[in-house]
């Protein structure tokens, strides 16, 4: 019942704060500057403030995870594995309903890297923040495996205004936190799914789409991946009863290279004008 | 048919490439850059693409249930996110109880 006891948190929450979505929760609180004493007192801090509403986002989602493994009737060292290894929930996500329908290993290798390719410019945004000289490159390799959206949102308003050698600390508390507690999340959910009454399990299972389909409908600005959504949403279940195996990876490059065109034309950028004004008013 | 972890396996590579690349790059390129648009794009596509076959058409137990408990699930959570000032929290709670409370007596 640990999913449902996050959920009633983040009810809590969400009813507190009205106005901040689960995802912005954690970017409200005020940034005190370089306020640990060590280094060292900057990885606890930042552990610390990764196990409050972050932790229990993913937790919930990796929980859905775990369920959904169980339910493909893989074995939880398939989901454990996965979530050690990769550490990115859509990415696993495709990557398990792709192999379970059969799906040549290059389609699904394509989509996962297409997925998760957003860890890239996170990286590249984040990383410059923690550099300096004297720590050695592997470092910033290291560390990157522990950059994902919510540790991203979570750090980035932070870095700037801690002192420098502090931020790779801070970054590594927060990352670690995170990351150490989606293992027992993953293991919690397979268990569960087998453990509760079906209908828990199936509501478990049904928590990643409904999460990902509300997480994409937060942010409705940018004109461009509003047309993204709605291209994949038609072109996902046409090409699925035309192509199974690809139709994934042509969702996206289909839609997502046609929503990306229309975006950068002259007519997509006076859509953008236009839909930015309502949008704004409607906020 | 491949095993299992072979597919986690090179999706955990195909990954890991993402965050490295960005490693290296990070202080080469700026975020701002045509083809972060692009893949921005695909992957809400290709995203949007699953999450409505999840709902749909989907695999496993859930394939069981019948289409319309399913719809009225997700209606439920986008109702209510709607409701409640998109609260991503509120929404995924009401529409997993909402499962919940359709499939009780029938499964």
């Amino acid at each position: 019942m640990i999913s449902v006891e996050v959920l009633s948190v983040a009810l809590h929450y969400a009813v507190v704060l009205p106005k901040c979505s689960l995802i912005m929760t954690h970017t409200s609180s005020p940034a005190k500057p370089s306020a640990f004493s060590t280094p060292p007192a900057a990885f606890w801090g930042g552990a610390r403030e990764a196990a409050r509403v972050p932790m229990m986002v993913m937790g919930a989602s990796f929980v859905g995870f775990g369920s959904m493994i169980h339910d493909l009737d893989w074995s939880v060292w398939h989901a454990l594995f996965s979530t050690l290894s990769t550490w990115a929930l859509p990415g696993q996500i495709a990557m398990a309903e792709m192999a379970y329908t059969g799906a040549p290993l290059m389609a699904v290798v394509l989509a996962v890297g297409f997925i998760n390719a957003r860890l890239l410019p996170l990286a590249v945004s984040l990383l410059p923040h923690v550099r300096r000289p004297g720590v050695a490159v592997w470092t910033y390799y290291a560390v990157a495996m522990l950059i994902a959206a919510t540790s991203w949102v979570g750090t980035m308003r932070r870095l700037p205004d801690l002192r420098q050698d502090q931020r790779l600390h801070y970054l590594t508390g927060y990352g670690l936190a995170l990351y150490l507690s989606t293992p027992f999340a993953t293991v919690i959910g397979y268990y569960l799914a087998g453990q509760v009454p079906l209908p828990i399990t199936l509501a478990l299972v049904f928590l990643n789409p409904l999460y990902f389909m509300l997480l994409f409908l937060f942010d409705l600005h940018n004109a461009a991946k509003v047309l993204s959504l709605v291209f994949g949403a038609v072109l996902g279940p046409v090409l699925y009863q035309i192509a199974p195996d690809w139709s994934l990876i042509a969702t996206g490059l289909v839609g997502g290279t046609a929503a990306w065109w229309i975006g950068r034309s002259p007519w997509g950028r006076r859509l953008q004008g236009a839909w930015l004004k309502r949008a704004v008013r409607h906020d | 048919m491949y095993s299992p972890f072979v597919a986690i396996s090179l999706a955990a590579i195909a990954t890991y490439a993402a965050r490295a690349a960005g490693a290296y790059l990070s202080g080469k390129i700026g975020t701002e850059s045509a083809v972060i648009d692009w893949i921005t794009c695909v992957t809400y596509a290709l995203l949007a693409g699953l999450v409505v076959r999840m709902i749909w058409m989907p695999i496993g137990a859930l394939a069981a249930t019948p289409d319309w408990m399913r719809f009225v699930a997700a209606g439920t959570g986008l109702a209510v996110f709607i409701i409640a000032r998109k609260s991503v929290g509120v929404g995924v709670l009401s529409g997993s109880l909402m499962l919940i409370a359709l499939t009780w007596r029938s499964f």
